[in-house]
């Protein structure tokens, strides 16, 4: 398939206004789980009027969450494409623009010294963009995430040493979540890096805290640490806004990392409430949303 | 102890309205509500900034809004037409809360998320209260706002000081009040008291 950049664009810009409006179904499937099995009065009202929020933002056409974040594309490069990576990259940011510009939308990124704003969501490295390949043929996945800042400056990693072992990586993402508190608006998905180098265990946690709900990690151990940790967190009672209750997290997502012998990295990255994505898939055939 | 009551508030207040306020009290505000945020409070405490506005006695809420500019028109007077208006965190700006209620006679904070020890220690020498929204619920927020009446500062757009006509903007829970009352004292003390036995049961499995 030859990749039609104007296509790739659109595709940029629609997707960052679709992620900003429609909550995907697996969060909205969650917020009905955690609804059922809250005992705190306090915690199930405050859980209605995040359930109703994602209504009126549907019946309005308006954006769930004011905070327009960090504009995050994932791109996945199936078999058999064509493109050149320089357009494609140019393509991406044209179209995050365009959504600032003709939506309009609150462009949220600034040069972190002068805090300037440009107004076009963009600046220097930013909208990030992650790009990873399949063996799907003939086929480009963009995946678009507005990263808001109450969840993402709640963000840490440690270098733990193999001495401490997986308790250091258990009591490290239940003091986060203490820390935390009512500031990342939670419910939260809870997204843990567990091994590699620094940086890749920060972005494993990136990967974890964006994950649709429902989905387990494809390591063994892994998926039973997020089992025994999703549970665990719901019992501290911080609960829904930090204002008390169950439901301090949808779940805790885990990715893991091979590791050097000597470290026992672990980040947590967390996506708030209003766990916003949304995806296009472009084929021969056309481009199709979801999430 | 938690209260239940519900009341609504007009904006400006008094100080004996907010110091009768207790943690769990529901209020809905009406009238007037500010708009500031980080660069705002940086501009006007730490750089000496004015504001043309008087926010004695009145409430703020920690936002920046998405905007649409437009012709001014009595609809839209400050040429501005609101597109989603919602609440960020709060605790970034935890210490601009004293200069906020000294020198500019603020009585009320909406955010969320919470404020610190220190916001709770003006809030009871100086008159004042936290009301908690719910954070991230910004497209119904947006339904309690008329207009965006005025609007100073704004070379720090969206990061302005913005002047918001409001409508039943509510309700909004008492989270922190004037004789020393914080809901998120009381569940960050009542969650770290679990942390052992978390952590226990975890260590077992």
């Amino acid at each position: 398939m030859d990749v039609d950049i104007a296509r790739v664009e659109d595709a940029a810009r629609e997707l960052y206004i679709r992620a900003l409006k429609i909550l995907p179904d697996d969060i909205k499937q969650g917020f009905e789980r955690l609804d059922r099995v809250e005992t705190d009065a306090g915690g199930k009202r405050v859980l209605a009027t995040m359930i109703r929020n994602i209504g009126v933002a549907e019946d309005t056409g308006n954006l769930l969450c004011q905070d327009t974040g960090i504009p995050i594309y994932n791109v996945t490069l199936g078999r058999n494409l064509r493109v050149d990576g320089v357009d494609l990259e140019a393509a991406i940011i044209r179209g995050c623009e365009r959504a600032t510009r003709e939506h309009p939308l609150r462009s949220s990124v600034v040069h972190p010294i002068t805090r300037k704003n440009r107004h076009t969501s963009t600046g220097r490295r930013v909208p990030v963009i992650n790009v990873a390949f399949s063996e799907r043929p003939d086929e480009l996945v963009i995946e678009m995430i507005p990263k808001g800042s109450g969840s993402e400056n709640n963000s840490w990693l440690k270098m733990a040493v193999p001495a401490e072992g997986v308790a250091a990586i258990e009591r490290f993402v239940v003091d986060c979540v203490l820390d935390a508190g009512g500031k990342t608006c939670p419910p939260t998905i809870v997204g843990v890096g567990v091994g590699g180098s620094a940086d890749l265990c920060v972005h494993l946690a990136k990967v974890a805290a964006t994950r649709p709900l429902g989905s387990v990690c494809d390591d063994p151990e892994g998926a039973a640490l997020e089992r025994a940790l999703s549970a665990a967190v719901n019992e501290l009672g911080i609960g829904p806004q930090g204002l008390g209750g169950d439901a301090t997290a949808f779940a805790v997502h885990i990715e893991i990392a091979a590791t050097h012998i000597t470290m026992n990295p672990v980040a947590v990255n967390m996506q708030c409430h209003s766990a916003r994505r949304a995806r296009a898939v472009l084929t021969p055939a056309g481009v199709t949303y979801g999430f | 102890m938690a209260s239940d009551r519900s009341l609504t508030l007009g904006t400006p207040v008094t100080e004996a309205q907010v110091r009768a306020l207790r943690v769990g009290d529901m209020v809905t505000l009406e009238g007037t509500l500010f708009g500031i945020r980080d660069a705002t409070q940086i501009h006007m405490f730490d750089r000496g900034r004015r504001t043309r506005f008087d926010l004695a006695g009145h409430a703020v809420i920690h936002t920046a809004p998405n905007v649409r500019k437009v012709e001014p028109s009595p609809a839209y007077p400050a040429g501005y037409a609101p597109v989603c208006i919602g609440t960020t965190t709060s605790m970034r700006m935890e210490r601009y809360t004293r200069p906020l209620m000294q020198d500019c006679g603020v009585r009320i904070i909406v955010g969320k998320g919470g404020l610190g020890a220190e916001s709770l220690r003006a809030f009871g020498e100086l008159g004042g209260v936290y009301l908690a929204i719910i954070g991230g619920v910004a497209a119904l927020e947006t339904t309690w706002i008329e207009a965006i009446e005025d609007v100073d500062l704004d070379d720090l757009n969206p990061e302005s000081l913005w002047k918001f006509r409001i409508r039943g903007f509510g309700p909004l829970q008492v989270a922190m009040d004037s004789v020393g009352g914080s809901l998120y004292a009381d569940v960050d003390a009542r969650a770290r008291s679990k942390r052992d036995a978390v952590l226990a049961k975890l260590g077992a499995r």
